[in-house]
């Protein structure tokens, strides 16, 4: 039965795989003098975009009801608390949780690499990346290209100028779908994730995000003036496999942010998180300028081992976790 | 009527879409770290055969098709209607039109186990089994002692389709043939 399977779904190679991988980062960053840091999985707040649903958990900690605390969705507060205290680089293999995400390149429970580095531009950032996919993977550099060139190159629309009306009529040309929506996100995303992400095979970074998927990200102005994310994305084999920002460090826009995110979440009818108030403490104190990046390590496995699916690289994956 | 979340969308799942009854193939789920989630979904609409992908926006749910698989024996055709018996014991009869039963008239074959499919009660498709057996009734005589070399013939089966054999096959010979590709396979028996 079910239950009596108690086998691993991995082999010793692919454990092996794994722990190559895993001491191949710690090498990597070691002579880079960037500090290993372990941050708690367990906090009373939770990241508020409307995208990621963490995983809840009721804490015993002597108060009637128990408190509700969340598994991270990633490390990224907590990090951002260390860099505050002039803690300087710093990295981190971080198990995450979100909620939900089930499928080929997605488990609820999922190890990212994250790293910060003060004084680093999101282009010294990216070039750093490069070396350590490079050093992993052995592949060629990195081409790198703008949201707004991928999608002039690969579907010949602006997703600048784009309408949510012309967004969809493309989207409906070259899907078969019946979701409405007037939010232009929603169609950028299904356009990029269906049309345009598939088609990378090489390795490519994705750079300059429209301000509205600025996430955690600085934003800039870019050649014609016009509002710019910071935020740069990797993607390899059609994996999406890293995201990266030149860090947003202003503490009133990270606010805005996170306000803006619990409306659209009340919006949506989703659970309104309580902010985390630490996090932006933390900021006002004031954060080094600094670029930081998450990577899924488990996709990197797959991408190093030739596995078609995360469950491949996963001794035990959700199904029988 | 029941509805299904695109969460718990798997395989075999059968589902309303556009009105028409489909079976879920496959549910992929598609989601940028920090965007929308996606599924996208492979369908087979049960009336036409037609199997396509869709995609939803994550959450979106879709109503439950209220569909069968039986497996019945295949008693007779008058012509209009394909009459199939329930193998449950209960000898429930039900009659299937052309447009249920399509190509696998080919293959029906008295007696023999088909999954018939319905929806509301009424039947809209007819499975073979991947391989039947059915006998030769026409052919060109045989080709004595060329069973090595290659070359075909056709050769009409007692359903009146008409197959590719090799030369050696003769009238009366029981032939397994594949029924999603109708080719020839092997001979059972002379």
């Amino acid at each position: 039965m079910g239950h009596q399977n108690w086998h691993p779904l991995t082999d010793p190679e692919m454990l092996k795989a794994r722990a190559v991988l895993l001491r191949q980062i710690r090498l990597f960053f070691e002579p880079r003098q960037v500090l290993e840091v372990d941050t708690p999985i367990l906090s009373g707040s939770a990241g508020t975009e409307p995208t990621l649903h963490p995983i809840t958990a009721s804490l015993d900690n002597g108060v009637d009801p128990p408190a509700e605390f969340f598994l991270q969705t990633s490390p990224e507060f907590a990090m951002k608390r260390l860099l505050a205290a002039d803690n300087g680089p710093i990295f981190q293999l971080a198990r995450s949780f979100r909620n939900g995400e089930v499928g080929r390149h997605h488990n609820p429970e999922f190890m990212l690499l994250e790293w910060y580095r003060p004084g680093y531009s999101m282009t010294d950032l990216m070039d750093e990346v490069d070396t350590l996919i490079g050093e992993v993977l052995g592949n060629p550099i990195a081409q790198r290209i703008t949201y707004r060139n991928i999608f002039l190159q690969k579907l010949a629309i602006d997703p600048w100028s784009a309408s949510f009306k012309e967004l969809q009529e493309l989207a409906r040309s070259r899907l078969d779908i019946s979701m409405e929506s007037s939010d232009l996100d929603l169609w950028l995303d299904l356009l990029f994730s269906h049309c345009i992400q598939p088609t990378l095979k090489e390795p490519t970074f994705i750079t300059h995000y429209p301000a509205s998927q600025a996430a955690l990200a600085t934003i800039a102005e870019d050649e014609d003036g016009l509002p710019v994310a910071l935020r740069f994305e990797l993607i390899i084999a059609g994996i999406e496999l890293a995201n990266g920002y030149q860090e947003l460090t202003n503490a009133d826009e990270q606010e805005n942010r996170f306000r803006a995110e619990l409306l659209r979440r009340r919006e949506l009818n989703l659970p309104e998180y309580p902010v985390d108030k630490r996090f932006l403490a933390a900021l006002r104190h004031g954060i080094p300028d600094c670029s930081g990046v998450a990577l899924g390590v488990d996709r990197l496995l797959m991408l190093k081992t030739g596995a078609k699916t995360i469950q491949d690289v996963m001794p035990f994956p959700i199904d029988v976790a | 009527m029941a509805t299904y979340s695109t969460s718990v969308f798997k395989s075999g799942l059968k589902v309303l879409l556009d009105g028409d009854p489909c079976s879920i193939l496959g549910n992929e789920f598609v989601k940028p770290g920090k965007g929308q989630a996606f599924n996208r979904v492979r369908l087979r609409n049960l009336l036409n055969g037609r199997v396509w992908e869709r995609t939803f926006k994550s959450g979106e749910s879709l109503e439950a098709a209220d569909v069968v698989e039986t497996d019945m024996e295949y008693l007779y055709s008058d012509g209009e209607f394909w009459h199939f018996m329930k193998t449950d014991g209960s000898y429930e009869q039900v009659a299937a039109g052309k447009n249920a039963v399509q190509d696998s008239i080919n293959w029906l074959k008295e007696q023999d186990s088909y999954m018939v499919i319905s929806w509301n009660d009424a039947p809209i498709s007819v499975m073979p089994a991947n391989f039947v057996e059915l006998e030769v009734t026409d052919t060109d005589p045989g080709l004595k002692g060329d069973t090595a070399q290659g070359g075909t013939k056709p050769a009409t089966l007692s359903t009146g389709t008409s197959v590719k054999v090799p030369l050696f096959v003769e009238i009366g010979d029981v032939l397994r043939i594949d029924t999603r590709t109708g080719e020839y396979q092997n001979r059972v028996k002379k």
